[in-house]
């Protein structure tokens, strides 16, 4: 460079201090020990107040990086089963902390519905599937494809027909925003737990109410009635 | 002889911070903290005292970093604008001497900064808890002294050198936690961009002092310290200030002056 001296000009000992320093200081970080996350360090999260002020005005980004936060402390190298060492509780405090502070994001529930809710313990799926209830209830228009999810967990892996049922209950009463097959979930559980009737009932209605408009979903909507109907007729559960 | 010019310079730029009223401003900014912090423990209903040297040492910790970086951003700006440097090196003073006295003045301001620091905290926490981190505050200031010098030298400018300064720091305290956010991906583990990414944070990580390590506030809070944990600090700090000085004096040797 014109503005610069030449390297010559710089002396020996400069150039062994800058060396030497810049080698042992990579010697010395080499030496330490690669972080890890433990489990059980999964701290409460801080007051939403405080978590606003530090936001700095900025409440979508520091959710999104309390989220990947969060995401560090399971699916950690070394651990066998993660989840099973979270507190579930205080997991689910930090989910709605986050959500509290972008309610728009989906991000959260996608972990409790999706991540946090295949742990191999009942308990703990349960308690993933209730905190998306609770938060449905907050925000049905846009957070029901996350219970419609939880129902399906809650139907075929937990077993818990009666709470996939409440579940599916809700997104047909709280979600007008919600498609088709989101809102009729509830009919085909019925169906599948043997409750024709109520089953047969619900679709009729539906049907008649006009909210079907697509011809095809309406014939096919229309053919699981008479299903319906004929298997009653000849006592034997559907198949569906 | 040599080690007179240095001293001397030394004491000139503890002079300078005097004059130019740094002690002062620098106990208003730590009684606006404590002042806050007593105002948050009378607001908590359990954990006061807790919250109260948490955050009092949190606070304290990055405002004294703040202040420290930018008197000596600011005096070394002035030094070249006033012509004083080109003065002071038309006697007989090696450069290397000018910076290592300039080093010198500096750290001791970042000693004293360190002992305001810790003076109310010996009064709220425990005094061994206290001393530990109080020392532990002193070695990071010496790395923010050296790097806030190296970033002066080579920019000479205060925007650049500042940005520099804050960026390095606040990567230096968050790369930890970054690198575990990293390690633990929950898609896209395998891809080449992300084993890219990792790379590059391990060898940042060779590369930077590990500052989420220094005068964390749960030593204070909740008594985590320890001397072997200080003296990891102490070797880290000596280290990198020595690296970062010979990266100044190297940069201020090849400069046209």
């Amino acid at each position: 460079m014109a503005g610069e001296r030449s390297l010559t000009d710089v002396p020996r000992a400069v150039w062994f201090a800058l060396l030497g320093a810049l080698v042992v200081q990579i010697a010395w970080q080499s030496a330490q020990p690669r972080p890890v996350a433990s489990a059980v360090a999964l701290t409460a999260p801080p007051p939403l107040a405080a978590l606003r002020v530090a936001s700095i005005g900025e409440p979508i980004v520091l959710a999104q990086l309390t989220t990947l936060y969060l995401q560090a402390f399971d699916n950690q190298p070394g651990i066998s089963i993660p989840f099973r060492d979270l507190d579930y509780r205080r997991v689910t405090q930090w989910l709605a902390t986050i959500l509290q502070l972008d309610p728009a994001g989906q991000y959260p529930l996608l972990m409790a519905a999706q991540v946090y809710s295949q742990v191999p313990d009942p308990a703990r799926e349960r308690l993933m599937l209730d905190f998306v209830h609770a938060q449905f209830l907050q925000d049905p228009n846009r957070r029901w494809r996350w219970l419609a999810h939880s129902a399906i967990m809650a139907h075929h892996r937990l077993h818990e027909s009666e709470l996939a049922l409440r579940y599916a209950d809700d997104i047909a009463r709280f979600a007008p925003a919600a498609p088709g097959w989101a809102r009729q979930m509830h009919i085909f559980i019925r169906e599948n737990i043997g409750e024709l009737e109520s089953a047969k009932i619900l679709l009729g209605g539906l049907l008649e109410s006009g909210e079907i408009r697509d011809e095809r979903e309406f014939r096919f909507l229309s053919e699981r009635l008479e299903e319906m109907t004929n298997a009653e007729k000849s006592s034997k559960p559907s198949k569906k | 002889m040599r080690h007179r010019q240095i001293a001397t310079i030394a004491r000139f730029t503890l002079l300078e911070a005097l004059r130019t009223r740094l002690a002062w401003l620098f106990v208003i900014v730590l009684g606006l903290i404590l002042l806050t912090a007593y105002f948050i423990q009378q607001l908590a209903i359990t954990e006061s005292l807790r919250l109260q040297i948490g955050f009092a040492a949190a606070a304290a910790r990055l405002a004294t970093v703040f202040v420290l970086s930018l008197h000596i951003l600011t005096s070394m700006v002035r030094e070249f604008n006033d012509k004083g440097l080109e003065l002071t090196l038309s006697f007989d003073l090696r450069r290397s001497h000018y910076i290592l006295g300039r080093l010198c003045g500096y750290t001791l301001i970042a000693a004293l900064f360190a002992l305001l620091a810790t003076l109310p905290q010996l009064l709220l926490a425990p005094p061994q808890a206290a001393l530990q981190w109080g020392l532990s505050l002193a070695f990071e200031l010496a790395i923010v002294t050296a790097l806030s010098l190296f970033c002066i030298v080579t920019f000479t400018q205060l925007m650049p050198a500042a940005s520099f300064v804050f960026g390095f720091y606040l990567l230096a305290r968050a790369l930890t936690a970054i690198r575990l956010i990293s390690d633990t991906p929950l898609v896209g583990g395998d891809t080449l961009s992300h084993r890219a990414i990792s790379l590059l944070l391990d060898a940042l990580a060779l590369l930077l002092p590990a500052l989420d390590r220094f005068a964390q506030s749960a030593w204070l809070a909740d008594g985590t310290g320890s001397w072997p944990a200080l003296g990891a600090n102490a070797a880290q700090a000596a280290l990198y200030v020595v690296l970062l000085g010979a990266a100044a004096m190297f940069d201020f040797y090849r400069r046209n002056l």
